[in-house]
């Protein structure tokens, strides 16, 4: 059994930007530990002679031609934008 | 006192110059309007695929290749979670364990001491966007450079001062430049440098804290801003204080380094193997493909230089220092230009005439043929190396055929010795007095008497012959 801790749940949580009351850290601490341990069943599967594996799909090498392609309008990339300027999209400063 | 040991690691992002981008097919291209290069993929739109640019990786490979890399056979992409308006998805597909090339070194030269600076990796990944800030609380995104296709490469902290940090950007600049993957430009930023530093005392195994040095603008600054940052820290520790584990930035002008922010704990990326895109698989077949692709590099192109052509190892430094100039060179010699000459006009009159007009040797309306040509004429005596310069003028302004320049300004040398000789002779007639004084040792009265039948003959006498003549016609007197 995994213990999740608040801190954990917290920590996450801060990561993800989300803002937890006290209640919610108390109910996903303990969600979260549920899942993680529901999660760790596949352990008792023996995978000692198996070779890791990073995608699900039995493919490799994807690729496309290096074929520049128009596709929308500078106009269209800014229909959505919540705010504008200059042509630019307009968002408050995050100074790193 | 206690003496100190500086450690420098570098890690530079170099723009890869392919047509799209690296995981959508906009347009890959510096100086647009803004968000004139985008789509739905760079913007993070729900539902879209990323998928890979086979140049990229072609790329990548020749730039790992070309820093002496081990090529990984199995890699792959990984997520990068960061929150940052510079990238809509929230995430920057990067590589984390299985990076395409590793263990690879370049050889820098400082002070005459030649070093190997280890490479420990180099990964694809995409660019972001560019963020203005404004002073009205806001800040401008431009996502022209979301997706550009980018390597980052990390050196071993192998750097023990500034200036062999200068030394290794500049041979790292170099090398990448030949292989045609990148303009490593740093004032448009396809070529962009972080810095680390920790000092220890002598002696003491394990690393100092260090502090990362962002927003270095040039190699200068790279190796001014590192200088300040020795400087600081050994002070810090001498007065007994501790170094923090820092993010500082170069203020050009104070020339000093400014805190940004102090990291607490490491940072959080929470990599996982990119679900959206394949593994990549590179065989021996590929590799191999991509290494005959890969041209000589400026290493090999200076030695071949000092070798070969006998030239002087400062003029194969110079010449070799950008591929377009060595390139300009070979294809000028290929033309028939002697070697030294061309050599000699590329490093002096051409290197000059770059400076000032502050261009790039492609800017330059002259050919290496036509430079051949030039150098031809003043080899057989048909202009003057002075009348050279005036050709040279025309040439690099206006290009042209250097025969006919020469014709249009009635620049053609007298050679001609019985002309000459007829004209020396007038001159002697009415110098008597400088005969004497040369006869008497006043060598400046040959001078005089050269510039006189310069002068009779608008410029054209070709000045060895002259010199020739006026010493065989006094020796008659």
């Amino acid at each position: 059994m995994t213990e999740i801790s608040k801190e954990q749940v917290k920590h996450v949580a801060n990561l993800a930007r989300l803002a937890l009351t006290d209640e919610e850290v108390e109910t996903f601490t303990q969600q979260l530990g549920d899942i993680i341990n529901y999660a760790e069943l596949l352990n008792e599967l023996d995978t000692d002679n198996v070779e890791p594996t990073t995608h699900v799909l039995d493919l490799k090498n994807v690729m496309r031609k290096d074929e520049p392609k128009e596709w929308i309008k500078k106009e269209d990339a800014l229909k959505n934008a919540p705010d504008q300027k200059d042509g630019q999209f307009r968002v408050p400063s995050i100074l790193e | 006192m206690t003496n100190f040991e500086t450690i420098i690691g570098l890690e530079v992002h170099v723009e890869l110059k392919t047509a799209s981008k690296i995981f959508s097919p906009s347009p890959n291209a510096f100086g647009s309007e803004p968000n004139a290069n985008v789509n739905p993929i760079d913007l993070g739109y729900p539902g879209v695929l990323p998928v890979l640019n086979e140049e990229a990786v072609n790329y990548a490979m020749k730039a790992a290749m070309a820093i002496n890399c081990d090529i990984a056979t199995d890699t792959k992409f990984d997520r990068k979670n960061y929150f940052y308006p510079d990238n809509p998805k929230a995430y920057q597909i990067s590589q984390f364990d299985q990076p395409i090339g590793e263990n690879g070194w370049i050889e820098i030269e400082v002070n005459g001491e030649k070093k190997k600076i280890g490479i420990t990796r180099l990964h694809l990944e995409e660019d972001a966007g560019k963020l203005t800030h404004g002073d009205d609380g806001y800040s401008l995104v431009d996502y022209n450079r979301q997706g550009t296709p980018l390597v980052e490469i990390v050196s071993e902290p192998d750097i023990r001062t500034p200036e062999e940090a200068y030394a290794y950007l500049e041979k790292l600049k170099n090398i990448i430049q030949y292989t045609g993957v990148s303009d490593c430009k740093m004032e448009e930023g396809s070529l962009r440098c972080d810095a680390n530093i920790s000092i220890r005392p002598v002696g003491q195994e394990e690393f100092g804290t260090k502090t990362e040095l962002k927003n270095l603008n040039s190699f200068s600054f790279v190796q001014k801003g590192l200088e300040f940052e020795e400087k600081r820290q050994r002070e810090v520790l001498l007065n007994g204080g501790e170094i923090l584990q820092e993010t500082r930035r170069y203020d050009e002008q104070k020339k000093e380094t400014i805190l940004m922010r102090v990291k607490e704990g490491s940072d959080d990326y929470r990599y996982f193997p990119e679900p959206d895109l394949v593994p990549l698989y590179i065989d021996d077949e590929w590799k191999e493909r991509i290494r005959a692709e890969i041209p000589e590099l400026p290493d090999a192109r200076r030695e071949r230089y000092v070798k070969e052509l006998d030239l002087p190892v400062y003029d194969a430094g110079v010449l070799t220092s950008t591929k377009e100039m060595s390139d300009f060179f070979e294809e000028a010699i290929e033309a028939g230009a002697d070697v030294k000459q061309a050599s000699n006009w590329l490093m002096g009159e051409v290197s000059a005439y770059m400076n000032k007009q502050q261009v790039e040797i492609h800017d330059l309306k002259m050919t290496p043929a036509a430079l051949a040509k030039m150098i031809q004429l003043i080899e057989d005596g048909t202009i003057s190396s002075k009348m050279a310069k005036k050709v040279f003028a025309e040439l690099v302004e206006n290009g042209g055929d250097p025969e006919k320049i020469v014709k249009d300004k009635g620049l053609v040398q007298i050679s001609d010795e019985g002309q000459l000789r007829e004209i020396i002779t007038g001159i002697l007639d009415e110098n008597e007095q400088s005969i004497i004084d040369f006869k008497n040792g006043k060598d400046k009265a040959l001078g005089f008497l050269v510039g006189q039948t310069m002068k009779a003959t608008k410029g054209q006498a070709n000045p060895p012959m002259v010199n020739k003549i006026i010493k065989e016609e006094i020796e008659k007197r």
